[in-house]
């Protein structure tokens, strides 16, 4: 299997002045699907978890007849242990403009928003003094396209697309039947094209150097770079920029503190990894995928304790329409407990296990598909620890 | 615009559909039956209870049939292992948090979910309950809906109801995850919001979350009470629709059938409302042509057009709520069953030498807002409570089940007389459209002298199911004594579902109609669309029981109000003349304004 050195790299942040500009007038003048060509072949998949090709989910909003389209940034960054979207909108943020930008000028969008996450209101003020300078310096370009700031109220699936389009309506933030998807219909019933905090930056970062430098990075099926929240049982946690592709043995290496014996990958909602396997375990599209988020364990941790509560900010963060998600994610929790207490034999954690395969091929939309992940990748690995 | 026709397979069956058919409506014409729960004919899609899901070859995940248009070469499999394993379990899991005490439910029998049960054999509860303690106290505040959470399983149809087709938006969605709820503004109780009483959502409720408030045994013991002389009335409507409780097909009449169960179970005297229907057309014509002459005339600038209706107590809360600044168009008139009420306890406990006092009067409706209407303090004009008890046509369908009837058998019986008589035009108040026939038949005559110009007075442009009808009628060659009306063309509107009488009240206020009179009905389809009718309810349900209708009207030998000689009987025994002094004092009232949620 192809696997990269754990390598920090440096493309997000940097900041050189002037470079954002210089990259918006350079990029509209070029053809838009130049443009689309370039990030193509760059092979940059979304960075907010779900990993589409950037340069498609364009395409198909530009091929869309609609005279009234959008662009989104989403930057609701509600993953517990994921903290990269933050750092980003404070150090970068006209790039994230930038990005949007582009997008908008590729797809034939007038208008483009950033949905933030409630809790994240204390980055607003300096937000918007950067957002008007960056909004004057479009008319200057004279390119009709202006960005605007939304403020979400803090529920996590406000970040799953097409719940966060209900919110931006002033609806309830209940996800949406799909088809039609995003690039179709989206906010406003328009096409749209909605992509991460760190995607839109690299779209940036693209343009200014090229699709060459960006897929020398990576490996075939994850090209490039990413953002990493470190967190948990690390003596350096913070935010890093690592080349994809490396395996989860060299991460532990540099990262644990030399007792890691899980690392939860990709938040809640992801998988959690033992010692075991971190040698065949690789950081990118074809193992693990993650939106970011590195949670490393030690011994001293009870993995009950951290599936108990996975569990209950599911509970507490599904929206609450659908049945599997609903009251699947209360079974799962309830159901953990009573095992724990003896009031459900150990083999109803498997009655629980097929639960989790209703949940993720019927609920409706990713976060109760995904509760799965967690769930059975704990309970396979430390059983011991769910029962006893 | 002709549509692309889709090829697709439904569990290896070759079909071709329409572009944009959804998986379930295909699977349909195959007769295919994919369960649903959050499903409802009348509403949007949700796609939230997720019981129709089904397996589309080469996809990760299972669609929601109710929700997923077909495509070209999709092949569907709608009971494959894993459709099959995922619907026994949120079949199971919906049990979880459900009160499953289904012997003391009032839905038992008419369950969607305990069918599914049932189906699916879903005995050895695998699941833990979740069920909320604090969804055990049913909201008991409302007169006429009782809300019982832990045995609602948030499709949100009731939320849909109340939104998209009443626009009244009495409940929703509360909360998120494990407490999410379906609540009201502030969680208040249901008699202190915005509620009309309509009772759709409990049409439209799959489970017993949502029933009426029950009288069937306040009734029965007005029955067994040998003191008391019971009187009951019968609206237009629950005669059309009753059978569907009985096992008739909708759109089977039973009238003369349930006038003779009700004397079976023991009323005193079964009297129709029909008469008071026909007596409101008296009152509310001569209002009108009151209204046309005060403001054609006299240029009385305090007398309120377009005139509408008030016989739907639904709609008289709405507008009190929404539309406050408009009461003054609203009809002076009570509804049929007050006027019942008001003139059985004065005028009939005469005739029949009982005290009023010893006299209950229960209603037989299709409504369930006519439960809160009797109770208002306006309906006491006869110096008691006007109508004692309101039962839904549901309930009188439970009494007849309770009293051991066998309905079928039974052989068709007639009105008890006086306040037993009506005509056509009485019946058709049943259905949206039918007070403005009725109306037009019996106001253009007193005008003109002649009959409405309509083939066999039928007045088709106010007839169906459209949302908003409207029509004109030109005035012409009238009576001396309607000489300002000569040439007049008189405007029409009629809406049915509060959201429908939304738009005309807006647009109305906007100044954008030039309407005279407007009928609204505050459900849809009118009465026979009632909170109060049998369950389930859908457009073709609701057109079945329309043209069921149209034929009682179309078999009687009277067919205008003002023809009905027990209401002409009672103006010269009694009331003196429509509008005049005792109808004031009896058979008319005003409302308030309410808060606004
Ligand atoms: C429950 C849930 C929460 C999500 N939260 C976020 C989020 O906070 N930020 C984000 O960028 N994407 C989030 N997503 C993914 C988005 O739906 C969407 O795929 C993403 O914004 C697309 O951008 P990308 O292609 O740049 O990754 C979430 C998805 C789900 C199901
Ligand atoms: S899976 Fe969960 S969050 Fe998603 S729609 Fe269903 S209930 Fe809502």
């Amino acid at each position: 299997m192809e696997t990269k050195k754990l390598k920090k790299v440096d493309i997000i942040f940097e900041n050189e002045q002037g470079l954002s500009m210089a990259v918006l007038e350079k990029t509209l003048k070029r053809n838009p699907d130049d443009i689309i060509l370039d990030l193509i072949d760059s092979g940059l998949k979304g960075r907010g978890g779900a990993g589409f090709p950037t340069g498609l989910k364009w395409k198909f909003t530009k091929n869309e007849e609609n005279p009234v389209k959008y662009v989104i940034c989403n930057a609701d960054e509600g993953e517990p242990g994921t903290f990269k979207d933050r750092e980003i909108i404070e150090r970068v943020p006209e790039k994230i403009f930038t990005g949007i930008a582009i997008c908008g000028y590729v797809i034939g969008a007038k208008e483009g928003y950033i949905y933030i996450r409630g809790e994240y209101n204390f980055l607003l003020k300096n937000l918007n003094v950067k957002l008007q300078e960056f909004n004057e310096k479009l008319k200057k370009l004279h390119f009709d396209f202006k960005i605007y700031l939304r403020s979400g109220s803090g529920a996590y699936v406000c970040g799953e697309e097409s719940a966060l389009f209900e919110s931006m309506e002033g609806f309830r933030g209940e996800p949406r039947n799909k088809p039609p998807y995003p690039t179709v219909a989206g906010y406003n019933s328009k096409p749209t094209a909605i992509n991460n905090v760190e995607t839109l930056v690299y779209t940036t970062m693209i343009c200014h150097m090229g699709p060459e430098k960006f897929k020398a990075l990576g490996t075939t099926d994850s090209r490039g770079s990413k953002v990493f929240s470190v967190s948990g049982d690390t003596p350096i946690p913070g935010i890093y920029e690592l080349e994809l592709g490396m395996p989860l043995h060299d991460f532990v290496e540099d990262f644990g503190d030399g007792d890691t014996k899980a690392v939860q990958i990709g938040g809640a909602s992801g998988f959690c990894v033992t010692r075991k396997k971190f040698n065949d375990t690789i950081i990118g599209f074809e193992g693990i995928p993650t939106g970011g988020s590195m949670m490393i364990f030690n011994s001293s941790r009870s993995m009950y304790n951290v599936l108990h509560d996975y569990l209950e900010f599911f509970c507490e963060e599904s929206c609450g329409q659908c049945t599997p998600c609903r009251i699947g994610c209360q079974q799962l929790l309830k159901g953990i407990e009573a095992v724990k207490r003896g009031e459900r034999p150990p083999s109803y954690l498997e009655d629980l296990k097929k639960l989790t395969a209703t949940m993720k091929i019927a609920a409706k939309c990713g976060l109760g598909q995904s509760v799965g992940n967690p769930f059975n990748s704990i309970v396979d690995n430390f059983r011991e620890e769910i029962i006893y | 615009m002709s549509k692309y026709m889709v090829n697709l397979k439904i569990n290896n069956v070759p079909l071709a559909v329409e572009e944009g058919t959804t998986i379930l409506e295909a699977a349909k014409t195959l007769n295919f039956k994919i369960p649903t729960l959050c499903n409802h004919p009348d509403l949007t899609v949700a796609g939230n209870c997720r019981v129709c899901v089904v397996e589309v070859k080469g996809a990760r995940l299972l669609s929601a049939s109710c929700a997923t248009p077909v495509s070209e070469g999709m092949e569907v499999f709608t009971n494959s292992e894993k459709v099959r394993t995922s619907r026994k379990h949120i079949v199971e899991l919906l049990l979880s948090e459900h009160n499953s005490d289904c012997t003391k439910c009032k839905k038992n029998g008419n369950c969607e979910l305990q069918s599914l049960a049932l189906e699916y054999r879903v005995g050895d509860h695998t699941f833990l309950s979740v069920l909320k303690p604090k969804d055990l106290l049913p909201d008991l505040s409302s007169p006429s809906i009782v809300r019982d959470n832990s045995k609602c399983i948030r499709c949100q149809r009731c939320v849909r109801t109340c939104t998209e087709l009443q626009g009244v938006n009495a409940l929703c969605v509360a909360y998120k995850g494990d407490h999410q709820t379906i609540s009201t503004f502030m969680n208040k109780p249901m008699n202190e919001v915005v509620c009309t009483n309509c009772g759709q959502c409990i049409n439209r409720c799959p489970t017993g979350a949502l029933t009426e408030k029950n009288s069937v045994d306040f009734v029965w013991d007005a029955l067994y009470n040998q003191n008391k002389f019971v009187v009951v009335q019968t609206a237009p409507a629950v005669r059309i629709a009753l059978g569907e409780e009985l096992g008739y097909d909708p759109g089977e009449r039973v009238t003369g059938k349930m006038v003779a169960a009700l004397r079976k179970i023991g009323f005193n005297k079964v009297l129709d409302t029909d008469f008071t229907a026909d007596l409101t057309i008296l009152e509310e014509g001569f209002e009108l042509l009151n209204r046309l002459k005060s403001v054609l005339v006299d240029q009385d600038e305090t007398v309120k057009l377009p005139m509408m209706t008030s016989c739907s107590p639904g709609w008289i809360k709405f507008i009190e709520h929404i539309y406050p600044e408009m009461l003054g168009n609203l009809s002076t008139c009570k509804s049929p069953q007050q006027m019942f009420g008001a003139l059985a306890k004065t005028y009939y406990a005469e005739k029949v030498n009982v005290k009023a006092q010893d006299m209950i009067v229960v209603s037989i409706m299709p409504c369930t807002a006519k439960k809160f209407e009797c109770d208002r303090p306006e309906m006491r004009d006869s110096g008691f409570k006007d109508v004692d008890f309101v039962l839904t046509t549901r309930e009188l369908a439970l009494m007849i089940k309770q009293a051991g009837i066998d309905f079928r058998s039974l052989e068709p019986e007639a009105y008890d007389s006086i306040l037993g008589e009506s005509t056509g035009a009485g019946v058709i108040f049943g259905a949206t459209g039918g007070v403005m026939e009725a109306a037009l038949r019996t106001a253009y005559e007193v005008v003109t002298g002649r009959e409405v110009p309509f083939t066999n007075l039928e007045i088709k442009p106010v007839r169906g199911m459209e949302g908003v009808k409207e029509a004109s009628i030109k005035i012409k060659n009238v009576k001396p004594e309607f000489a300002h009306l000569e040439g007049v063309e008189l405007n029409v509107a009629v809406a049915h579902g509060l959201s429908n009488a939304r738009k005309v009240m807006d647009d109305v206020r906007d100044g954008k109609t030039n309407y005279h009179f407007i009928e609204v009905m505050g459900c849809p389809g009118g009465c026979l669309g009632g909170g109060g009718q049998p369950i389930p309810t859908s457009e073709e349900i609701r057109k079945k029981r329309a043209e069921a209708i149209y034929d009682e009207d179309h078999n009687m030998k009277l067919r205008k109000s003002h023809e009905n000689p027990e209401v002409t009987a009672l103006y010269e025994e009694f009331l003196g003349v429509p509008n005049g002094h005792k109808s004031h004092d009896l058979l008319h009232t005003h409302y308030k304004a309410r808060i606004r949620y």
